[in-house]
């Protein structure tokens, strides 16, 4: 079995977000940036179903800085190829998955396992604007796949915990809400290792003609007019605070 | 490009959901001020009963097909981006949920419309459309380059009770495309189990995040939660490491409560969890980090240690 999982970087949100000099986009000069967390899940996934039944697994990725480091992480964690797509201008997701479908179409593959979201994916969600560029069906917000020979049994989450079973035959592409297990950890020495051991393919992205159709005109950080009274002082003087506030709302 | 927007309903187990109501509300609100035609797109087997919670439409279009009796991602989105292609709406509504991450972006591509996700805020005139971005910590403005747009919307933006309108308003039938030959087919709904605390009907809820850091931690949290006579919940990370069970989750994918106290310890507040518990009638937050978008929802902020907070505050009990 051959599964595909495209992945990228988004900016560390447990960094302070800065917005650029013209307000349309994050100041990206000091961003800290890391694997997206669904792509994390989506990668832990596929190598869960190779670990279990054995697979060809394909990391792909749009070239941007410091996603060598990415694809080589994945090849550390067990991922078999790692591809890096080259010559896409724009950052929209319309012309990602464009360029993704492009390079992926003429692949050998029964699936492709990406993050159901991504932070910053303004114009829509990755997988099923890919799904849509190759012809493929397509779930999202999936939490279980078993695969098995041309068919696959997907469970997908719904609001208060309901969860839809679905049968589908692949090819097809998944939306990876949550691996079923935590996503492993590699050590930065195995990724050196896996630096100096494997190869990153640069494939070209070909003719993409989209778009996402419209632009940003305006970033900012959300209103917090209406937002928390603060509640200063030390941890000590915190905890007398909110203990005052319970009494008065007859909470405690 | 017609002067309509369209908005799609959603519905589970008989029930419209919600979010059907909230965009239904603000659709309305929308094509007030630019004399838009409002329509709704239903879409099921036998539930041509719902209309009548549809009142607030101008029109309903109406697609009955045995293909279409439980949410099926393919026959869904080919659904609807055939009514998009012979209505031609201006907007398109559809909840930034389970069932409309499915469809937004495939219809997006098949109709070759612009598509803006996330969508929190559109304004009166429909012309300004807000995205909440970077779990949440971002709102971004999106300009169109052309006509006609896919929004999806989180649930909770705009106000339910707006659009909950009885009454008997146009219905369309439309026929389905030719759904044959689909190659995903449902199967069943699995119902979640029951967990040992529900915490729906819990008053109290002391709900931890990442800012927990390990499992060794939440006995902490459990003390604190039983001194206040609560339970403790908690949000996606939390259950995706396994830490607390299914049924503890509050959010998009969890449960939604409205208790009378949420302290929330190390949540950072993103979308997805806010639509679940911003209802609350008291919600206290701590996180280390001040530019946390939970302390645009919480009454009280405190910028701490969650590790200082918490015995501070278990000590007064």
């Amino acid at each position: 079995m051959n599964i595909l999982v495209p992945i990228k970087q988004v900016p560390d949100l447990v960094e302070e977000l800065e917005i650029n000099a013209s307000g349309t986009d994050l100041d990206r000069e000091w961003l800290k940036m890391k694997l997206s967390e669904f792509d994390d899940h989506a990668l832990e996934e596929a190598l869960l179903i190779k670990d279990d039944q054995g697979a060809n697994v394909t990391a792909i990725a749009l070239a941007s800085d410091d996603i060598d480091k990415a694809l080589f992480a994945a090849a550390a964690k067990g991922a078999d190829k790692l591809i890096k797509i080259t010559g896409v201008e724009g950052s929209s997701t319309h012309e990602a998955a464009k360029a993704m479908a492009n390079v992926i179409k003429s692949m050998d593959y029964d699936m492709v396992l990406t993050g159901v979201q991504a932070v910053d994916d303004r114009d829509g969600q990755l997988a099923v604007l890919l799904a849509h560029y190759l012809g493929v069906p397509h779930i999202s917000v999936v939490t279980g796949v078993q695969a098995s020979g041309g068919s696959v049994t997907v469970q997908k989450e719904y609001g208060g915990g309901m969860v839809a079973e679905f049968e589908a035959s692949t090819p097809i592409v998944l939306g990876i809400q949550a691996a079923r297990e935590t996503p492993r950890y590699v050590p930065v020495a195995k990724v050196r290792r896996a630096m100096r051991g494997s190869t990153i393919d640069e494939v070209d992205a070909g003719d993409l003609g989209v778009s996402a159709g419209s632009t940003v005109s305006k970033m900012y950080k959300p209103d917090s007019g209406g937002g928390a009274e603060m509640i200063d002082g030390s941890a000590e003087d915190q905890a007398s605070k909110i203990m005052e506030i319970l009494t008065q709302k007859g909470i405690k | 490009m017609s002067n309509q927007i369209l908005v799609i309903i959603e519905h589970l187990k008989g029930n419209i959901e919600d979010i059907s109501f909230e965009m239904l509300g603000k659709a309305r609100e929308i094509s007030g001020s630019a004399g838009a035609e409002l329509v709704a797109l239903l879409m099921g087997s036998g539930v041509d009963g719902m209309v009548g919670q549809l009142g607030i439409a101008d029109k309903v279009i109406y697609v009955d097909d045995t293909n279409l009796a439980e949410f099926n991602p393919q026959a869904y989105c080919k659904t609807v981006s055939e009514v998009v292609a012979n209505n031609q709406p201006k907007m398109v509504m559809i909840g930034n949920t389970s069932m409309g991450m499915d469809i937004a972006g495939g219809v997006s591509v098949d109709q070759n419309m612009p598509f803006i996700a996330y969508v929190s805020g559109i304004s009166g005139d429909g012309n300004t459309i807000t995205s909440s971005l970077y779990g949440g910590k971002m709102n971004v403005d999106s300009a169109l380059s052309g006509d006609g747009c896919i929004v999806s919307v989180i649930a909770g933006s705009f106000k339910a009770d707006a659009g909950r309108v009885d009454g008997s308003p146009n219905v369309e039938n439309a026929s389905a495309p030719d759904l044959s030959g689909l190659s995903i087919h449902f199967k069943q709904l699995i119902e979640p189990e029951g967990g040992d605390v529900d915490i729906t009907t819990q008053e109290i809820l002391v709900s931890v995040g990442r800012g927990i850091q390990s499992d060794e931690n939440l006995p902490m949290a459990e003390e604190l939660a039983s001194k206040l006579g609560g339970a403790v919940s908690c949000s996606r990370p939390i259950v995706d490491s396994k830490w607390l069970a299914k049924t503890r989750q509050v959010g998009k994918s969890g449960l939604k409560v409205k208790p009378k106290l949420y302290l929330t310890l190390g949540i950072s507040g993103a979308p997805e969890h806010i639509e679940g518990m911003k209802d609350a009638d008291l919600i206290i937050a701590v996180n280390t980090d001040p530019n946390a978008p939970i302390f645009d929802y919480a009454h009280y902020g405190v910028v701490q240690d969650i590790f200082d907070i918490i015995p501070a505050l278990t000590d007064k009990l």
